[in-house]
């Protein structure tokens, strides 16, 4: 046990180095590393949001939501299907729960209906497996005429999907023109986007662009009664009220269907009025949309019209003139950051669907910081009180344990900054918890030493025997620990993840420097002074 | 002199104080049990839904105040609390009928009384009712899956009579410190998991170190009565199992005291953990073996010589 060949000397010496050198980055500041020769190892650890501050959201697609529009949309289609020559006389068109239903009059064109029909059930593409093809909907007939489109499971799962990617993409896009932070956005589950902006200090900003749907719509204005009228009374059919953004809120009276609606823009950036001084935003339309914008302002000149996002009247400006440039403008009454924010919506484009935050923590920077000084102090006081501890306990053998956790808790930052691993609260937790355990390898062998000693042994027998009989006991009891911090981190999330890893590093390189480096040192120890009493 | 916790001929009965361990085991164990039906943890709100908010007020806080002034936004309950310094102040508002969307509401809410003061808001966590059930039925199946995963490689490299003697001492250590969660209210959260964790890890670290010791001295004394070699055993370990606790505690009293606010509980629940941890490996783990009938030549491989494998893995 105490021989060591020389190329393993080398290669015990040069892992230990390895930890310093990937340590030591963390002492400088980003500044200073630049000047460092490229050689060198340049990264730092990535702080977990909870020391760095940051914000974390969890959403979730609102599923309802979705189902109740895309049943709506479903249901203007099947008007449509059933309306073309020969029409299909039909009753009781809607939205009924979470299915599309409609009764067919005739019963004798029951079964023409469902030909008709058949190709909105919408095939998925996605089927790669062959067998049964799959459709998005599931339709049904009943004898008495009754037609209902239902989500197929295999339907539903196939939109969330593409409605999460696809949300994803959007969200990229906004968070990327604001361009604070690097956040990272990922899926989760199926119906789930985690969103994290570590140095993030206006969560409530990041929350705000990223959870808007920013569905932009432009809706002539109904002026057969007011916004008040059409709430006490019922609005008449295809129209619909909604409120203004400003406080109070204004109801207005609009057309149900849009005439246009945020998909058809292509910029949009922000000015500032050159009466008012206000900011406000310039929008232009892709060509399509021009041609839309100017045939219905040229209809309908001195007539207002709504600027809509996400169901709230943001203005409703008069049509003064035909707009035929293709472009327009938005004012109503910004802050400078608030026009800027709906300027990035709206050139991010909308999200498919609702999102909902179903989880949120966001940390300032200054418990963050706060946090690191305590956790700094913590790990040194710590340690300081175990190293002496360890020389107390025992001696020059004590010293020698010392170095070997120092030469750990290297190896420990070591790791962490080469993997990129996080560090959070928990983690520094988990390190000061390894700083205490770590010498529990070195306990079991002085221990074990001692004991021989005292069988008789002489010294270097002793050691040997001490070493080589410690290394099952502290290899099972390490492995046991190595479970718990595996199923922490498969089943564990952020911080608890955290304290994993830390926890995982600190085990391997506990053994290696309280088993292998210490042992390296005691052999170095022994070789030169060739002791015949154990000073332990 | 070295320091030296445990004298070097030290031989200390313990298989004899498993008359007093086990009735005091079982009854903290039962203890425990009670307090966790009939009282309950109080569940943080990883587990439970609801929002906290840390602040920091410009000089020290009114709290009385802020509290009438969170009481008249009819939120429920809601409690208000200093948190290490007098100028930070820890907000918990529990969760709102109305599904995810009115959690959100609420810290919108707060910020209003706030509104023109100067005030930090350090720290703003929110769970909705999905993720907090998700997350408790995580944190329960993360502590079953690691005692299930050690159980097996325990069973794996001893005999029976060890796996389930590990378990069950480890069994105890949790339940001991739920009990202790219990007892001083504390907030019990994602990291009070991670830190029941880490005392299953560090406990049966503890045993398997004195286990590992047992397995040799029956190997080596084949003669001897069980009781004999347990004692044995124990005491020959003793050194190291103080020695190692008191390390680790030491660490672990300078986080306490030193690791800031938000981990404080976490840090106390991993201290009572190791000091539980270091008393059950003691006067528990090993009296365990007798109670199962580990006979003193278990370990002999002739004993189970039709069971080839088995004497192998222990060999």
């Amino acid at each position: 046990m105490l021989y060591f060949a020389r190329w393993k000397i080398a290669l015990i010496v040069l892992v230990v180095a390895a930890g310093i050198l990937t340590t030591l980055p963390n002492f400088f500041s980003a500044k200073q590393l630049e000047s460092w020769p490229d050689f060198l190892p340049k990264n730092q650890m990535v702080l977990g949001l909870d020391l760095q501050g940051g914000a974390y959201l969890l959403y979730e697609v609102d599923k309802q939501d979705y189902i109740q529009k895309r049943m709506k949309a479903l249901v203007s289609d099947i008007r449509t299907t059933l309306r073309e020559e020969p029409r299909i006389g039909y009753t009781g068109l809607g939205v009924q729960g979470e299915a599309a239903q409609v009764r067919i009059r005739d019963l004798t064109r029951l079964a023409d209906a469902e030909e008709r029909l058949q190709p909105l059930v919408n095939p998925l593409v996605s089927n790669l497996f062959g067998g049964q093809p799959v459709n998005e909907f599931e339709m049904t007939a009943s004898d008495d005429g009754l037609i209902r489109f239902s989500y197929t499971e295999q339907g539903l799962e196939d939109r969330m999907a593409a409605i999460v990617q696809q949300s994803i993409e959007v969200i990229r896009r906004r968070v990327d023109e604001i361009g604070t932070t690097e956040p990272n956005i990922q899926r989760q589950g199926t119906d789930r986007i985690l969103v994290e902006a570590p140095g993030e200090n206006d969560p409530e900003r990041l929350k705000d662009l990223v959870g808007q749907t920013a569905q932009l719509t432009f809706h002539m204005v109904d002026t057969s009664m007011s916004g008040e009228q059409a709430l006490q009374n019922r609005p008449p059919a295809g129209t619909v009220v909604m409120m203004s953004v400003d406080d109070p809120p204004f109801p207005y009276l609009l057309e149900e269907t849009p005439l246009l609606s945020g998909e058809d823009l292509v910029d949009a950036q922000v000015t500032f009025d050159q009466r008012t001084n206000e900011p406000v935003v310039n929008f232009r339309f892709n060509q399509s949309g021009a041609r839309k914008f100017a045939q219905i302002t040229q209809q309908n000149v001195n007539r207002p019209f709504a600027i809509v996002l996400d169901d709230e009247v943001i203005s409703a400006p008069v049509i003064r003139e035909p707009i035929t440039g293709g472009s327009g403008q938005i004012s109503g009454n910004f802050t400078v950051e608030g026009a800027n924010d709906l300027a990035v919506l709206l050139r991010a484009g909308a999200l498919p669907a609702k999102l909902t935050v179903i989880e949120e923590r966001s940390i300032g920077p200054g418990l963050g910081a706060d946090s690191i000084e305590a956790g700094k102090l913590a790990s040194i006081i710590g340690g300081a009180l175990v190293i002496v501890f360890m020389i107390l306990a025992y001696g020059r053998f004590g010293i020698i344990a010392d170095i070997a956790l120092m030469a750990n808790v290297f190896l420990i930052f070591g790791a962490l900054t080469v993997l990129q691993a996080t560090l959070t609260l928990p983690g520094i937790a988990g390190i000061v918890l390894t700083i205490g355990m770590a010498v529990d390898a070195n306990v079991l062998i002085f221990e074990r030493i001692r004991e021989e000693a005292r069988a008789g042994r002489s010294a270097v027998s002793a050691i040997d025997a001490g070493y080589s009989r410690a290394l099952g006991t502290i290899l099972d009891a390490n492995i046991t620990t190595l479970i718990a911090a595996v199923i922490l981190f498969q089943l564990g999330s952020g911080p608890v993840r955290g304290f994993a890893v830390t926890l995982a590093i600190g085990i391997f390189t506990t053994v290696f420097s309280a088993f292998t480096f210490s042992r390296l040192l005691v052999a170095l120890w022994v070789r030169r002074r060739r002791p015949s009493k154990l000073p332990i | 002199m070295l320091l030296r916790i445990v004298p070097d001929n030290t031989h200390i009965k313990f298989m004899w104080l498993r008359k007093v361990s086990f009735p005091l085991s079982i009854l903290l164990v039962i203890a425990s049990l009670a307090g966790f039906f009939l009282v309950g943890l109080n569940y943080g709100i990883d587990f439970k839904g609801g929002t906290i908010i840390e602040i920091k007020t410009d000089g020290p806080a009114d709290i009385g105040a802020i509290r009438s002034e969170l009481s008249s936004l009819n939120l429920g309950d809601v409690q208000v609390q200093e948190f290490g310094e007098p100028d930070d102040i820890l907000i918990r508002v529990e969760e709102q009928p109305g599904g995810e969307l009115a959690q959100q509401s609420v810290v919108s809410r707060v910020r209003t009384i706030f509104e023109g003061q100067n005030v930090d808001f350090r720290r703003v966590e929110v769970v909705g009712p999905r993720v907090s059930g998700e997350l408790a039925q995580a944190g329960a199946i993360a502590v079953a899956a690691a005692l299930l995963a050690i159980l097996f490689y325990i069973w794996f490299r001893f005999e029976w009579q060890f796996a389930v003697g590990a378990i069950l001492t480890t069994a105890n250590d949790v339940v001991i410190t739920v009990g202790l969660f219990v007892l001083l209210q504390l907030d019990f959260s994602l990291s009070s998991i991670a830190a029941v964790l880490t005392i299953i890890g560090y406990s049966l670290n503890d045993t398997v170190v004195v286990y590992d010791r047992i397995r040799e001295n029956l190997r080596k004394y084949k003669k001897r009565p069980l009781t004999e070699v347990l004692d044995l055993s124990i005491n020959e370990t003793l050194s190291r199992t103080t020695m190692t606790s008191l390390t680790t505690l030491l660490a672990l009293v300078a986080l306490y005291v030193f690791g800031g606010e938000v981990i404080q509980s976490f840090t106390l629940a991993m201290i009572f953990g190791i000091v539980i941890g270091t008393y059950s490996s003691i006067f528990l783990a090993a009296p365990f073996l007798i109670l199962f009938n580990l006979r003193a030549d278990a370990m002999d491989p002739k004993d189970d010589g039709e069971k080839d494998s088995d004497s192998k893995a222990t060999a």
